[in-house]
């Protein structure tokens, strides 16, 4: 079985402020990591593999830097890593990206299950994997929280709704979502960290994934941010003082009309 | 291929690109040099070629539209149903679409999916639909991916809607991802305001980014249908008005159309939830202040009285308090209730992510200096074991339960 992780390398923190004076975001000394939710599909693709054996190939979009991200999944246990890195991606939308991530992943080949997490951290969109299922013509199953069962044919898993859960067979090859309820990312081992430094990380460029221009980069992108800036901050609140025996009808005399409105 | 967008010899080394920039991606290693782009920072989005006075930056402009935008008429919202039931959002983005449909002067229609489903298309009528394209048939009861987003992409290609709005749910998210790749639209997801640009009449879709610390403003110039998800609880409900009219129109899909490779086996709902907690106008959550997962039964109790949902921090998801749709935060849900009482929970940037944009948010914790206070619009410094029981039992009386 060959498991394909697509992976993004995101800020460490979403505490990103822009700078007042000069209207750009300030991200200068924060870390890069890999999305927290592609932790859990790279772990998930990871314990799949031992069930049934086969490779987990580790597959992320970005900068030359994205590079670490990729040794990290290895030092995890991935088998291997493929970096796309191109100029002609940049400015890439959830379109174009999808796109990208299912040419490449078509020139991998031979694919049973593709994995990502539910969302990235930074743009929070939920799109790309979708995306990516649409591009290759497969099934998806989203918001994974639990594979029930797999083989060589056929997959059964929960997919976590607002309300409960519901479960999804598809047959493979299938794109699936997942979410943190899954599993426990593991650490990586000083094997794995060794292996990490030594591997070769495989770069493709945009000639290398015969993607046809119209669809990747700003052409391959139907949205444009036109504006950022910051929300306007919560101003401080009130702090009621004074034994719980005050305070509490202080709060309930705030709160009453509130909630009998939210009540209709 | 050669860089989409360079610096030239016109540049006269002043640095406001490098000011400019929201991404970061222009540095100046010195005065007196030429600025360099970092091309992966980089999202061409145009802020640097406005701010150079010496006309200095060259950007590749994007081809033009290959498609005659004007062909593309009306305001679509997507009906999202479960066991037959229409869901609020569908009347949020009735409410909102009404707006956009009028500033267009087009017309507002919904869509909607399912099997017997045929009388609910009056509710759609009375919440402002001027027209509700039906698909009704047996193969479409329940949600699936590939069906429903094969019916989309046919009525999308077949009647060709300019805007094309949908709830940020699961469904909602996990389908117009596919349709929006098939029809070459442009989407962006879980928006918190729309408005129709008055001179270019695109649709600006402006949404939180970054765990809501950056709101971004997005707009699909040169495609068609302009493609948005649309948070729950932002819009306000478009009011029900029985006299309505509206046109109903039975669409005939191909069998083929209807087939899904993945199909659901079942349903389980969460015994748990008393209340789905992205659908609750008030949410009591807690956090590791409350000790114990016994103490659960607090929050639920005031949750009870006062008729809300009951969230979690990740701290006590983690410690298997509560499960993990309770989870409220950036690896959780984004919830945005008329009211948000935090109790025991301290408030790190992820939880905040998950609900600064609350009406009002009430914050009981032992900790004078805890974040949460930052943003509470109602702050109580004190012990909750004392404050909770206090609350509810004055709640009970108050509201006369």
């Amino acid at each position: 079985m060959r498991y394909v992780v697509c992976i993004k390398q995101v800020p460490e923190t979403t505490d990103v402020k822009i700078n007042p004076e000069t209207n750009t975001l300030m991200r200068d000394g924060v870390a890069a990591i890999i999305n927290p939710f592609d932790m859990y599909a790279i772990e998930e693709a990871l314990r799949l593999k031992a069930k049934t054996g086969g490779t987990v190939t580790v597959l992320s979009m970005g900068p030359p830097q994205a590079d670490a991200a990729l040794r990290e999944a290895i030092s995890m246990g991935a088998d291997d890593g493929i970096l796309l890195s191109d100029r002609a991606f940049a400015g890439s939308d959830t379109w174009a990206t999808s796109y990208t991530l299912a040419m490449a992943i078509r020139k991998i080949g031979n694919f049973d299950v593709i994995l990502c997490g539910k969302q990235a951290s930074d743009g929070d969109t939920a799109q790309v994997g979708p995306g990516i299922a649409v591009h290759l013509d497969l099934p998806q199953i989203t918001y994974v929280r639990k594979i029930e069962s797999i083989d060589e044919k056929t997959i059964v898993a929960e997919r976590l709704m607002e309300n409960g859960y519901e479960v999804i067979q598809s047959p493979l090859p299938c794109v699936l979502t997942v979410v943190k309820e899954i599993n426990e990312p593991r650490l990586p081992s000083l094997k794995g960290k060794l292996a990490a430094k030594k591997a070769v990380i495989t770069t493709w460029k945009a000639a290398d994934l015969q993607c046809d221009p119209k669809f990747t980069g700003l052409e391959g992108s139907p949205t444009k941010v036109v504006k950022i800036f910051t929300p306007p901050a919560r101003q401080g609140g009130e702090m009621l003082k004074g034994e719980p025996s005050e305070v509490v009808p202080q709060l309930i005399a705030k709160l009453k009309d509130a909630i009998l409105g939210a009540a209709n | 291929m050669s860089d989409p967008i360079k610096i030239n010899e016109k540049c006269v080394f002043c640095g406001a690109c490098v000011k400019a920039c929201p991404f970061g991606a222009i540095t100046q290693a010195e005065r007196k040099t030429v600025p360099v782009i970092d091309l992966m920072k980089c999202t061409l989005c145009g802020a640097c070629v406005a701010s150079c006075k010496f006309e200095a930056i060259w950007m590749k402009e994007k081809s033009a539209a290959k498609i005659d935008l004007s062909s593309f008429k009306d305001v679509w919202v997507f009906a999202e149903q479960h066991d037959g039931v229409i869901q609020s959002i569908t009347f949020e983005l009735l409410g909102e679409g009404r707006k956009l449909a009028d500033s267009l002067g087009m017309k507002l229609c919904a869509v909607l999916l399912g099997s017997h489903v045929q009388e609910r298309t009056a509710e759609l009528i009375a919440r402002g639909a001027d027209k509700v394209y039906l698909v009704d048939r047996p193969a479409l009861e329940h949600f699936q991916d590939e069906s429903y987003a094969n019916v989309l992409i046919d009525l999308v290609k077949r009647h060709k809607p300019n805007v094309f709005l949908c709830g940020a749910s699961t469904i909602g998210r996990s389908l117009v991802s596919r349709v929006a790749v098939r029809v070459n639209a442009g989407l962006t997801a879980d928006c918190t305001g729309l408005a129709i640009d008055p001179k270019t009449l695109n649709l600006l879709q402006t949404r939180p980014a970054f765990g809501g610390n950056i709101m971004a403003t997005i707009e699909t110039p040169n495609a068609r249908p302009q493609m948005a998800t649309v948070r729950h609880k932002v819009m306000k409900e478009a009011e029900i008005n029985p006299a309505r009219k509206g046109e109903v129109s039975m669409e005939t899909i191909a069998e083929v159309l209807l087939q899904s490779k993945a199909h659901r086996l079942k349903f389980v709902p969460e015994v748990e939830t008393t209340m789905n907690i992205a659908e609750a106008n008030i949410i009591v959550s807690g956090g590791r202040g409350l000790q114990t997962p016994e103490n659960f039964a607090l929050l639920r109790e005031l949750a009870d009285v006062i008729g809300a949902g009951v969230g979690a921090s990740r701290a006590a998801v983690d410690s298997n308090w509560i499960p993990y749709s309770h989870q409220v935060g950036q690896t959780g849900k984004t919830v945005c209730p008329k009211i948000y009482i935090a109790v025991g929970i301290s408030g790190q940037i992820q939880h905040l992510a998950g609900m600064q944009s609350s009406d009002i948010i009430v914050a009981i914790n032992k900790d004078a200096d805890a974040p949460i206070f930052k943003v509470a619009t109602y702050g109580i410094v004190g012990d909750l074991f004392e404050i909770l029981p206090l609350l509810t039992q004055q709640f009970r009386k108050v509201l006369g339960k």
